[in-house]
């Protein structure tokens, strides 16, 4: 497993590499590096760990203290506690600083580029890999579920910066690639399903597993725009729009990405 | 799916267009938030749309003709020309432009020259399979156009500023922008419309 990831992708003869990429992603079907994450994942949710040496066993996900089937099918999502909109990283922020007693100085401040994140990847995975083939449903019944859909749809279509991108400008289209990229049609919920309930994702690539926060952050640094701030408000809005654009998508994670 | 969709337009039908104002205030201040401490250079162009990226935003980058119409004459008028007034510069220079991807992110190194990166998007050459297909194949934009002087001066405009030719064209206003500077814009020129290009052989 360790030799797998240093494979590299060969580059693409034809010049398309969705079918490398399938490839790829059928070899890894049973022995995905993104698996021994869930197992890491799931080792530090049961430790007792922070200054209250508590362990995360006791955390709401949104069904209940502890409940984590099916759970992830249902983030983003409004919890009463915080009185915020949280995805699964921001929730696992929130059960860190309130159970285990972390700061937050002790939590990262961005999610791309901070060596902060990686206890996150692999708890963010575990909890979402317990959601593994239920379709997602993110409610949006909460005034706050509703506002943060409709600030995500407004900043996915803003254009700013030297460079002019949007999110829309890769991901309101389909079938097109930046390089050898394939790009996810947000805009289109059949596109959106596909990609978006595949995510935490196995980056060869990157040689690891990366949340859709942290995908977030790596569009901002292409996109021209400044290092995204962790859990912020636009991070989770965002999502609440990609989530609900994605709705009825079939969860398998830690999916396979480039 | 469908409930979700009709929660949401019914929340936007009872919505006053005091409410989307209000929206669009509060994706604002988001946006001040989510990039708190940021890169300042890069923050404060983030955080300050000009006029065509905050009318792209409001249209979803599908403006109606009339404001379409004076959105293009705008861009057009802003276009700046090289010094030496020469439009077509050295086609290899213009190959490393295209090919370098850098410049203008958090961490770059700060100042010109920039990349600018075509490759992400469009087909150049035939060798290089490795090429995104959001901007249309420009295989043989030279053979297509010729290198004559109104060639030159199109292929000049349209990447200094592609929202002179197409409001909210996906494209960066390379020029208009700052990304690249005129004489570098040239080399692109030469690049697309020399017959001894990669372009066009």
């Amino acid at each position: 497993m360790v030799l797998l990831l240093f494979i590299a992708l060969p580059a693409a003869a034809d010049g398309s590499s969705d079918g490398l990429v399938r490839k790829y992603r059928e070899a890894l079907k049973d022995a995905s590096p993104g698996e021994l994450y869930v197992l890491m994942g799931e080792e530090l949710f049961h430790a007792k760990r922070g200054p209250k040496k508590a362990s995360l066993e006791r955390c709401d996900f949104g069904l209940g203290p502890g409940v984590l089937k099916g759970a992830y099918a249902q983030l983003p999502r409004y919890f009463a506690d915080t009185d915020k909109v949280e995805d699964v990283e921001s929730r696992l922020a929130s059960c860190m600083t309130a159970l285990q007693g972390y700061s937050a100085a002790q939590l990262p401040r961005h999610g791309y580029g901070d060596a902060r994140m990686g206890d996150f990847l692999r708890l963010a995975v575990y909890v979402a890999w317990q959601s593994n083939g239920m379709k997602l449903a993110p409610p949006l019944g909460h005034p706050k579920e509703l506002d943060a859909y409709r600030i995500g749809e407004l900043l996915f279509y803003r254009r700013a910066g030297s460079h002019d991108f949007s999110c829309a400008t890769c991901h309101a289209a389909s079938g097109k690639r930046v390089r050898l990229q394939r790009l996810t049609n947000l805009a289109d919920p059949k596109d959106a399903q596909h990609g978006f309930p595949t995510w935490p994702a196995y980056r060869p690539v990157a040689g690891d597993v990366h949340t859709m926060q942290l995908w977030i952050g790596a569009c901002m640094y292409q996109i021209r725009h400044p290092q995204l701030v962790f859990a912020s408000e636009a991070s989770i809005a965002l999502q609440v729009y990609m989530a609900q654009q994605a709705a009825g998508g079939v969860i398998a994670v830690p999916g396979v990405k480039r | 799916m469908k409930l979700r969709a009709l929660l949401v337009v019914l929340a936007a039908g009872c919505a006053t267009p005091a409410g989307e104002a209000e929206y669009r205030a509060r994706a604002e201040a988001a946006v001040k938030s989510a990039f708190a401490g940021g890169d300042p250079v890069i923050l404060a162009r983030v955080l300050k749309q000009d006029d065509a990226q905050r009318l792209c935003s409001e249209h979803r980058d599908s403006p109606p003709a009339a404001i379409a119409g004076s959105m293009m004459a705008a861009q057009r008028a802003a276009i700046a020309y090289p010094a030496s007034g020469r439009l077509m510069g050295d086609w290899r220079q213009g190959k490393r432009i295209a090919e370098d991807t850098g410049g203008m992110r958090f961490g770059d190194k700060p100042g010109p020259p920039n990349g600018g990166n075509c490759y992400a998007c469009h087909q150049l050459a035939r060798a290089e399979i490795v090429h995104g297909t959001l901007g249309p194949s420009l295989l043989g934009y030279g053979k297509a156009h010729g290198a004559g002087e109104a060639a030159q001066r199109e292929a000049y405009e349209r990447i200094y500023s592609p929202q002179a030719f197409t409001a909210c064209s996906a494209m960066p206003r390379f020029g208009h922008n700052g990304v690249l500077t005129p004489d570098q814009v040239a080399h692109l020129v030469a690049l697309l419309l020399d017959p001894a290009s990669e372009v066009n052989r």
